[in-house]
């Protein structure tokens, strides 16, 4: 055993850490080829006009323009595909309107792509980009869902019958209203979970490259999923087979979703490099960042509890408008429906759940999933409902949580799924301790005499990660499979390459991956490296989103490390002249089992690629294998998050003092990952609780939170020194016991903040207020409620 | 976003109607007119470099003058196009009343902006405008 394997459950530094601090890291915008030009896309400043004529000849004219494209020079191409398609109540298909790559005819929101300039350097073409004369009449804009459903509004797609998406249904109806009709008590709760626009670090770029001579495309994009980029551009798009398309996501800055889908620019860039014969790029800004990348969440909903006198809970109904912008986005029709309406049980019992999602397309920037996709909205319905009745029965939150939990595993819940592990009561009462709950009174009171208003929160979360089955996924839309792929391929000298569909923009797999391996073939971490982001390089792959890389890509690896460890005692054998099934491999060493005789793993790996002694008519030489994963179930993190508020009567300013979570993620590789991930989602959760709101112009369409100035980021000073702590029931399925953790502090965060909120503003008779919970809302309600006491 | 507002000038109806379809008096009131010239009778062009917020672009605006009741009232169409950094547009009603010897003018406008200013600077529009129409009632009496 080497004294530098660093395995499962040590906190190693990251190592592409050392690359990123000293600005050593390669991202898209960092290549420059040989020859590139620049693209600047023209967008629509309308929210929806009709585009009457484009013409280019003036930036045409200017020096340094090589050419200005339109809708015309894609029309031999396929638009931009959906990649999940969710069937009405009534099983007919949703509506799927055309999304074509550059506006075609008109236009459907504010930043639709309407044209493109390239030139020779990037001041060029934006210069050139402001004399493309674009004449435009404009059309009446529906931005609100209501306003898109009503009977007047004309459909903003031509191929479809009206704004309606789809109209979808899970679980009983019936049995639903019967429980809710005869219930004890039922809390109804109209809630809208706000509009947020993701902000990667790294806003979007990409490079299309092509070499005429063999009619190998290059794509090099910020992209999570690589191969899904291949398989979506080159065989819907733009009809180029796997073989000639490359597709390279070299380091990311940060994804949180929006980077999962492909985007009509990664296209652009792919054919006009073809017809310019040069490498173009792109780089987004931020500003049209904020008119480009798909937003996030978006829903409007009345959620039902229906309860005994006890408490116990009887059913749950829910009723959701998601909008889905002016197009269909990859996976966005996935996010309201399986990757939301599944997650309503909570960490519950409710033994009967219904739930009804009419999705509608609107003049806005295209919504999909964002960090947590679909189970942010589930949770923060379940948790703020479940808070309200609490409050309203007189039951202490805390134990009418814990009266309902899911005792016993497997536990299948009405809305479809079934959790295999869980302690919901373990996360519960480590989070009770941990944030002294039983002290909150004591400090309310302090507060009080210091003339804040303290509130405690708390949510019971649970997520889902890693979608699967693929054939499960299939079946209910899914137009991908949902596995990971991964390639060891032992070196001759024992370094090992961990070839990766997975990928990392800011989850440190390098690490993560390489203490698996080092785990599990005892070897020095350091001999391993983990390679990722490049279809010409990587076997296959389904990519990061969803928490699943761990739990499906780590899969993959050690599934392939398996294979690895089968064929070498295959070789040990033969060297120790020993039958197969004597060898015994541990601590990086095969050894035949009760004897001193052994070879360590770096002999067997030369003996591999030197095969002068082996046994060449059973055996292949070489070790290098490659595993797919396919998992039987999703994965079901859980946990319990605690927030403590101060609120300035004067100001309405929230201050959150503390915030503790515990959760519990399986088995822990590294632990300081962990660590960072919980912060980093609960930074996202607490920026939708008090701080984000994308908001559009309701009668012009015009995006008016479009920059920082009016779109507000949380920051260090906005969030407290978190307190993270975790609880292990392994998953059941996966031979790493492990779960996934990327996405649960966004999805656990906001209930417990705004349960806080309204927790410190009980005297004021406040029962539910929507996100973001500025100082001014919260203001609003002191200062009348001040007045009519008064 | 609507805008209105009254100003008393000291000077007869006649004449301050003459004024407000003076190009080169306009011109001088609006802060940041390049250039303005009367097509018409009913028909005026403009370039107006103007900065919302840290937007700054040259807008060229097409303004029409409609429902005209000399010397009483008029109404103004506009719309302003400022290349990548967006458009603006609006219609306003002046109406002219004798008062105190002098001239009311009354004005209400409503105004829209699109694109860039509307994403980056929609707040400061209307304190961007307010400016502008301040500027233009300081200016405007003393070129009578």
């Amino acid at each position: 055993m080497t004294d530098n394997n660093r395995g499962i459950g040590e906190a190693v530094v990251r190592r592409e850490d050392s690359r990123f601090l000293q600005g050593r890291g390669q991202y898209t915008d960092d290549m420059n080829l040989a020859g590139q030009l620049f693209a600047c896309i023209v967008r629509s400043q309308h929210a929806h006009a009709t585009i009457n004529s484009i013409d280019g000849s003036a930036a045409m004219a200017m020096d340094g323009v090589v050419s200005v494209l339109t809708h015309e020079d894609f029309a031999a191409y396929g638009g931009v595909p959906c990649g999940w398609g969710v069937n009405n109540k009534d099983g007919s298909p949703m509506a799927e309107p055309k999304h074509p790559i550059l506006a075609e005819g008109v236009a459907r929101h504010v930043g639709d792509p309407v044209a493109v300039v390239i030139a020779e350097s990037p001041i060029i073409a934006r210069n050139a980009a402001e004399h493309v004369q674009v004449s435009y009449s404009e059309l009446p804009a529906v931005v609100s869902m209501q306003q898109a459903l009503d009977a007047s509004a004309k459909p903003i797609h031509g191929d479809t019958e009206s704004n309606l998406c789809f109209d979808w249904e899970l679980g009983d109806r019936e049995a639903v209203d019967q429980a809710i009709a005869g219930a004890h008590h039922v809390t109804k709760l109209e809630l809208i979970n706000n509009r947020l626009v993701p902000n990667a670090m790294e806003p979007r770029c990409a490079i299309g490259d092509y070499n005429s001579a063999t009619g190998d495309h290059t794509l090099y994009t910020t992209s999570q999923n690589p191969h899904v980029i291949r398989l979506l551009m080159g065989a819907f798009v733009l009809q180029i087979p796997e073989h000639k398309l490359r597709v390279v996501s070299p380091d990311v800055g940060g994804g949180f979703g929006s980077k999962i889908y492909h985007y009509a620019e990664e296209a652009i860039v792919t054919v006009a490099a073809m017809k310019l014969g040069k490498p173009v790029k792109w780089t987004s800004d931020r500003t049209e960042a904020f008119i480009s990348d798909a937003h996030g969440r978006d829903h409007i909903t009345t959620v039902e509890l229906a309860l005994d006198r006890e408490g116990n809970f009887l059913a749950l109904r829910e009723s959701t408008h998601a909008n889905m912008g002016a197009y269909l986005s990859t996976f966005a029709p996935a996010v309201p429906t399986y990757l939301h309406s599944t997650l309503l049980a909570g960490q519950y019992r409710t033994p009967v759940i219904y739930a009804e999602v009419k999705a509608v397309f609107t003049n806005t920037v295209v919504v999909d999933a964002y960090r947590g996709a679909g189970r942010p909205e589930a949770s923060y319905l379940v948790e703020r409902v479940v808070e309200t009745a609490a409050r309203e029965m007189g039951i202490d939150p805390v134990e009418l949580r814990r009266k309902n939990f899911i005792k016993s595993f497997p536990h299948d819940t009405p809305v479809a799924l079934t959790y295999d592990s869980g302690d919901y009561a373990a996360t519960l009462d480590q989070a009770m301790i941990a944030s002294d709950y039983a002290g909150f009174e004591a400090r309310r009171a302090e507060a009080k005499q210091r003339g804040k208003l303290r509130g405690i929160g708390i949510a019971c979360y649970v997520e889902a990660c890693g979608v699967a089955p693929s054939n499960i996924a299939g079946a209910l839309g899914a137009r991908a499979g949902l596995y990971e792929a991964a390639t060891i391929r032992v070196n001759p000298t024992g370094s090992i390459s961990v070839l990766t569909g997975s990928h990392s923009h800011g989850q440190g797999h390098e690490t993560t991956f390489s203490q698996l391996v080092a785990d599990k073939l005892g070897i020095d971490y350091d001999s391993i490296d983990v390679v990722h982001g490049d279809t010409n390089r990587i076997p296959f792959g389904m990519g990061t989103y969803g928490s699943r890389s761990l739990a499906v890509g780590g899969t993959a690896i050690v599934n392939a490390v398996d294979k690895i460890i089968a064929k070498g005692k295959k070789i040990a054998a033969h060297l120790l002249e020993a039958s197969e099934a004597d060898i015994e491999f541990e601590n990086g060493e095969f050894r035949v089992a009760g004897t001193d005789k052994m070879k360590p793993f770096a002999e067997i790996a030369l003996t591999a690629y030197v095969p002068h002694n082996f046994p060449l008519e059973e055996l292949e030489p070489g070790l290098e294998e490659t595993a797919f994963y396919d998992p039987k179930n999703f994965t079901f993190p859980a946990g319990t998050y605690v927030c403590e508020v101060e609120i300035d009567p004067d100001t309405g300013t929230t201050e959150i003092v503390s915030f503790h979570a515990s959760d519990d993620f399986g088995r822990i590789i590294n632990p300081m990952i962990v660590e960072g991930q919980v912060h980093g989602g609960l930074v996202q959760g607490i920026g939708q609780a008090l701080l984000e709101g994308c908001v559009y112009d309701t009668d012009s369409g015009q995006l008016i939170s479009g920059s920082y100035m009016d779109y507000t980021m949380p920051r260090a000073d906005d969030v407290p020194s978190f307190s993270v702590d975790t609880c292990v029931t392994e998953c059941t399925h996966n031979p790493l016991g492990v779960k996934g953790c990327g996405e649960a502090g966004a999805i656990g965060a906001p209930p417990a903040v705004m349960n806080a909120i309204i927790d410190a503003l009980s005297d004021y008779n406040v029962r539910h207020l929507d996100m973001p919970a500025t100082p001014n809302k919260i203001w609003s309600i002191i200062h009348k409620a001040s007045a009519a006491a008064a | 976003m609507d805008i209105s507002g009254e100003q008393q000038i000291d000077a007869p109806r006649e004449r301050v109607w003459e004024a407000l379809n003076d190009p080169e008096i306009l011109r001088q009131c609006i802060t940041g007119c390049e250039s303005l010239e009367k097509i018409s009778d009913d028909e005026m062009k403009a370039e107006v470099l103007a900065k919302f917020g840290p937007v700054k672009a040259k807008f060229k605006a097409k303004i029409s003058i409609e429902d005209q009741i000399p010397p009483a009232s008029c109404r103004l169409v506009g719309e302003g196009q400022g290349g990548v950094a967006g458009f603006a547009k609006g219609a306003a009603v002046i109406t002219l009343h004798e008062s105190d010897g002098g001239t009311r003018l009354e004005y209400k406008a409503d105004m829209q902006v699109g694109g860039k200013i509307a994403q980056i600077g929609s707040r400061l529009v209307s304190g961007t405008t307010n400016k502008i129409v301040g500027e233009f009632f300081e200016k405007f009496p003393t070129l009578l």
